[in-house]
């Protein structure tokens, strides 16, 4: 499918609509949580970028794997984590997807192919050109796809990657979600060249896509997808997005224009997708029936997240080998 | 049992993981074409095959995340960084990611994957290729770290770790790659953190690995001829290590002395002592003596580096002190 040649159905719209709807809700809900003090530790939100997850992450299959980073609470929901044991993740609770021992930054599912969030930044990258070698010999099908902001091409490992991927004609797809800011710090000061144009240092097709706008993500997405599938190696979609949060949640973000929030809020992608909607003849209750059931799905989600429970200590070590380890290294009497 | 070199134990170590599983796959810098850079690797191309054993760029950090990512998705990788120096730019891939996937992910996921590299001098090659950095590595928690000593216990434990299921470090030491040995056949199996007797003794125990394995039983010679017996313990595994064996063997000789060729301080002769002193306090019947080599790198000149490197009159001043 060639980019911006076939728009999707009203249906279809709605149902990407519902998706970016679910991950804003879950993430203004994070940051009252934060807030209250329920999330311990740093959360990164965002909102404002969800088109690319929804986009992206939304068109792969399941058997696909994704690398993802510090501000992937939307590429993990895109990708079809359950809302409840993600919570309760994040949340630090032993029922969670990592038992309380990642977090928000190591949410992960390896049942959907979710190889991980990400606390270092650009670190993804080489993990998803494994992933992508491993699909390659094992025939599988299936293709790597890393997430990563703009601030990650600064990383030196990010270039070695590229490079790899590309003499190998990895089965990968590179996402860039160019959000201008590298935590507090704008583009200008951090980059010498833009993404698109590293990626073609290294000969891997690029498109620049605007990453607000959810029908030419999932356009721009389907096709690198098909072309990488295919075996025709690696691709980069380029994001151009908005960051409407802090690096961190907390963060006051003291170093950004109050200008630049009026120019976000009319890029916002939840806002540019609703208005397309009501512009293909959608009442504005079918639009808020969806925004109210991604409210009840996370208020069910919070629910079960706060009645979960605290990791026992004893439990702790179980999981820093594997019980096919030749033999666990931690000492017996650690563990007491 | 026939004789090998220590490089050619791994490299038919190498070649039976290899035709025993199919998800085993070998990728570093040369690995392929030029058989790496000691010749461990040489033939494996030839016989598996492109797919399976592959040249990179010269990029560490990309070679060993690749390993954590093909692990993750399915496949045994074993990869190489060339000089144990050059694991300062794959730290972020060992460490933040190898190492903690099985953890941070709530036990979803192993990291079955095999990082060689080589450490140590005696081959002149200067303060950048010749460092002994073990100790960086077993102090992390979820990686494994082996260094062998001699052609058995090369095979065996690169089998060993190939098999595991968690990131395993193996450190092979340069100077041993020449040395020739027996490997029965078939060659017996050794698990991980197991450490093993190479010579018996009751008057001192010296605990050791790798390339100072047999200076230890050079210096234990000496020794002898002086009226000391001393025991050689080969811990053959750092990360786990073998703490029951080094208090079983301290519980008959009473005296301990810990030698590596890497750095003494803050060195894994410095866990073993630390470790000793407290479980084994009852036992010693003297201090407890480290040699490594001194608190500087590497240097290059053969005066320089063989001065730098502990040598048996080393060892055998550190035991006359622990018996002291």
């Amino acid at each position: 499918m060639a980019v911006g040649q076939i728009k999707p159905s009203s249906a279809e719209l709605l149902r990407l609509y519902a998706d970016m709807r679910l991950i804003r809700e879950v993430e203004q809900r994070l940051s009252l949580l934060f807030g209250d003090g329920e999330i311990p530790g740093f959360i990164h939100l965002s909102i404002g970028q969800e088109a690319v997850a929804v986009g992206v992450a939304g068109a792969l299959r399941t058997d696909d794997t994704l690398a993802s980073n510090h501000r992937g609470h939307g590429h993990a929901i895109a990708k079809g984590l359950d809302l409840s044991r993600f919570f309760l993740e994040i949340m630090g609770r032993s029922e969670g997807y990592c038992g309380g021992r990642g977090g928000s930054m190591h949410v992960a599912d390896m049942s959907v192919g979710m190889l991980g969030a990400n606390g270092i930044v650009g670190a993804g990258l080489p993990i998803a050109v494994g992933s992508a070698l491993a699909h390659q010999l094992r025939k599988t099908g299936a293709i790597a796809c890393v997430f990563f902001g703009d601030g990650a091409l600064a990383e030196g490992v990010l270039h070695e990657s590229f490079n790899m991927a590309a003499l190998w004609r990895l089965p990968i797809l590179f996402v860039c979600e160019n959000n201008g800011w590298s935590e507090f710090s704008p583009a200008a000061r951090q980059l010498a060249t833009e993404p698109s144009k590293l990626a073609g240092t290294f000969e891997i097709p690029a498109e620049r896509v605007d990453g607000n706008d959810i029908v030419a993500v999932r356009a721009a997405a389907l096709s690198a997808i098909e072309t990488v599938r295919a075996g025709g190696g690696p691709r980069l979609v380029e994001c151009k997005t908005t960051r409407v949060r802090g690096h961190f949640e907390g963060d006051p973000q003291k170093y950004r224009d109050a200008g630049e929030f009026d120019e976000i809020g009319r890029k916002d992608p939840l806002t540019r997708a609703a208005g397309e909607l009501r512009a293909m003849g959608v009442p504005d209750g079918e639009i808020a029936t969806i925004d109210e059931v991604a409210r009840r799905r996370v208020d069910e989600a919070v629910a079960v997240a706060r009645a979960g429970t605290a990791p026992a200590p004893e439990a702790a070590l179980a999981d820093v080998y594997s019980p096919k380890s030749s033999r666990a290294p931690a000492r017996a009497d650690a563990a007491a | 049992m026939t004789e090998v070199r220590f490089g050619q134990a791994i490299n038919r170590a190498l070649i039976d993981a290899m035709t025993q599983d199919s998800s085993v796959v070998l990728f570093g810098e040369d690995v392929a074409e030029a058989g790496g850079p000691f010749g461990v690797t040489r033939g494996l191309l030839k016989k598996f095959g492109g797919e399976r054993v592959r040249d990179t760029p010269i990029s560490e950090a990309a070679i060993v995340g690749a390993a954590v990512g093909a692990a993750m998705t399915g496949l045994r990788p074993v990869v190489e960084v060339m000089f144990m120096d050059f694991v300062t730019l794959t730290m972020d891939a060992l460490v933040n990611q190898a190492a903690k996937a099985r953890f941070m992910f709530g036990g979803q996921v192993s990291v079955p994957m095999v990082v060689r590299m080589p450490h140590g001098g005696g081959i002149n090659a200067g303060p950048q290729h010749s460092q002994c950095l073990e100790a960086w590595l077993a102090h992390v928690p979820g990686l494994k770290v082996v260094c062998p000593s001699n052609v058995a216990d090369a095979y065996a434990l690169m089998r060993a770790a190939i098999d595991d299921d968690d990131p395993v470090i193996v450190i092979e030491n340069k100077a041993l790659y020449a040395t020739k040995g027996d490997l029965p056949e078939p060659p017996p199996p050794v698990a991980i953190g197991q450490a093993r007797t190479a010579r018996t003794g009751k008057d001192v125990t010296i605990v050791t690995y790798g390339a100072m394995v047999a200076v230890s039983l050079a210096a234990a010679d000496i020794l002898a001829k002086e009226g000391v017996d001393a025991e050689v313990l080969d811990l053959r595994s750092l990360q786990p290590w073998d703490e029951a064996a080094v208090l079983e063997s301290l519980a008959r000789t009473h005296r301990l002395v810990v030698c590596h060729e890497a750095v003494e301080a803050f060195g894994v002769s410095a866990e073993i002592v630390a470790r000793l002193a407290d479980i084994g306090f009852d036992e010693l019947d003297g201090p407890l003596v480290r040699v490594g080599a001194p608190f500087m790198p590497p240097p290059f000149a053969k005066s320089l580096e063989d001065w730098y490197r502990p040598d048996a009159g080393r060892i055998v001043a550190a035991v006359k002190r622990a018996i002291a």
